[in-house]
């Protein structure tokens, strides 16, 4: 089987700024990778390039199979209700059935009925999960899903996706500057600095992960972000 | 829920001022103050009324007054919302279209009916063209705008996840527009009511605005407020179910 995310030399620029260098980068079926870099290291622009929002490239990033995206924001309709917002765009006849079962998968079970601005931040972005999960994605792109929750709530959410990657296996490309959040879930970390992968990691830590379990793997990653941890502390 | 008994008090209490005023109207009348002449006084307005209601011409005036606003509302609001739906969706329809009805919108409308008596005549059509003259503009401007404003983030989101272009369009956009079209409506409607005032000054031979002005020639001022009263409760009856509309076109924003 073909990777389902295979780009090779991608290059992209916004006028004379160049935000994206000869991106390389394959992602295996099943796969769970976290992009990491500070803000502005083009890391938001090959997300969006990943799921086809923007087409203007100059090199080949092929994306094969089906593409289902969460955002930091959930991005729910609000003037429909949670279970459409979960169904529509499906094209399934059991859009509601469907919505139903993905409900339960994300904890939700009582919400299929609300609207979506009487949810709570964190139970939105369940929503956007379960919406995205229900297209039974083979690439599944998370940009920042948890950047806007708080803490207690953030820890919720990512023993839910770990969850629900291991129940679906899509190849997932998470995209965040949360170093302990990619070394809890992903099995390769790869560090994004202008535009280049200036770092690879691959965590083969055993699951479910703990914190102190990463904290040697964590230092070094920092140092590849220019974080010095040892001289901060 | 709580919110919606909080607000019914609140709709009951904007009563208070008017029929305050109404009392002094009477006062003012009964003393003598105020000269049937100049202005009847309000129980001398509600028996005219009663005696109007009961012979059938307040009706008659009525169901002829509504047409014209109906029928002007109904023309109005197709050319508005047409026009709003093509230059709010379509590129090429906003490059043709927005701008010659940016610069007829700068007009008076008020100010066309000696355009429209010379195109028209002095029959119904000039009233309908008012009326709907008056519509279209603010629906076509709120509709317009309010597609334009949609969250771009919303669309990228539905296009990622497999909507269609017409189920954007349903779902997303459209859906995203109703808040600011519902206030070209009520502006719309106040607009209607007005166009209508004005259009029925046109020689009319019917309806309300010929009740008020036939009363004019008699000096009865007390038919004259009758038929003004008439106008104000179509204005807040109308508005009132339009408030009633949005509260449920836009019940996702609450509770």
């Amino acid at each position: 089987m073909a990777n389902p995310v295979s780009i090779r030399g991608l290059r992209k620029a916004f006028g004379a700024r160049t935000v994206l260098d000869g991106i390389d980068l394959e992602i295996a079926p099943g796969e769970f990778v976290a992009l990491l870099g500070r803000s502005g290291c083009g890391k938001s622009t090959l997300l969006r390039i990943l799921a086809g929002l923007d087409r203007e490239i100059d090199s080949e990033a092929r994306v094969s199979g089906a593409v289902s995206i969460a955002f930091q924001q959930p991005r729910l309709l609000p003037w429909r209700k949670v279970w459409r917002n979960i169904a529509l765009g499906l094209h399934k006849p059991d859009g509601r059935a469907i919505a139903l079962k993905a409900l339960r998968e994300v904890r939700l079970p009582d919400h299929a009925d609300a609207w979506p601005l009487t949810l709570s931040g964190g139970e939105a972005q369940r929503v956007s999960l379960a919406r995205a999960l229900v297209r039974e994605p083979d690439v599944l792109l998370l940009d920042e899903p948890f950047g806007a929750l708080d803490a207690l709530t953030r820890l919720a959410m990512h023993h839910l996706v770990e969850d629900l990657w291991a129940k679906h296996r899509p190849a997932v490309l998470l995209v965040t500057h949360d170093v302990d959040e990619a070394l809890l879930l992903a099995d390769r970390i790869l560090v994004l600095d202008e535009g280049r992968i200036v770092a690879t990691h691959h965590v083969d830590l055993p699951r479910p992960r703990r914190r102190a379990s990463v904290v040697e793997q964590r230092t070094r990653v920092l140092a590849d972000l220019g974080v010095d941890v040892e001289t901060a502390a | 829920m709580a919110l919606s008994l909080a607000r019914k008090p609140a709709l009951q209490l904007r009563w208070i001022s008017p029929v305050a005023l109404v009392l002094l109207w009477q006062l003012a009348s009964s003393t003598g103050v105020l000269s049937p002449e100049k202005l009847a006084s309000p129980l001398t307005v509600a028996q005219s009324a009663g005696e109007l209601i009961a012979d059938g011409q307040l009706a008659d005036a009525f169901v002829v007054s509504l047409g014209r606003v109906f029928f002007g509302f109904l023309i109005g609001g197709v050319v508005g919302v047409a026009l709003g739906l093509v230059s709010g969706l379509s590129r090429w329809g906003e490059t043709l279209l927005d701008p010659p009805v940016q610069m007829v919108r700068t007009l008076p409308h008020l100010g066309l009916i000696p355009l429209f008596i010379l195109w028209f005549g002095i029959g119904e059509e000039p009233k309908l063209a008012l009326v709907a003259s008056g519509v279209a503009f603010p629906l076509y401007l709120n509709l317009h705008s309010g597609i334009r404003q949609t969250d771009p983030g919303l669309v990228e989101a539905a296009r990622v996840l497999g909507y269609s272009r017409l189920e954007r369009i349903v779902h997303v956009v459209l859906p995203s527009a109703v808040p600011q079209t519902m206030v070209g409506l009520r502006i719309a409607l106040g607009t209607a009511w007005l166009s209508l005032i004005v259009g029925e000054q046109i020689n009319a031979d019917a309806g309300l605005g010929f009740l008020i002005n036939n009363a004019r020639e008699f000096l009865r001022t007390d038919v004259v407020v009758v038929g003004l009263v008439v106008y104000a409760l179509l204005g807040l009856t109308t508005d009132a179910l339009v408030r009633l509309l949005e509260r449920r076109v836009l019940r996702w924003r609450t509770r």
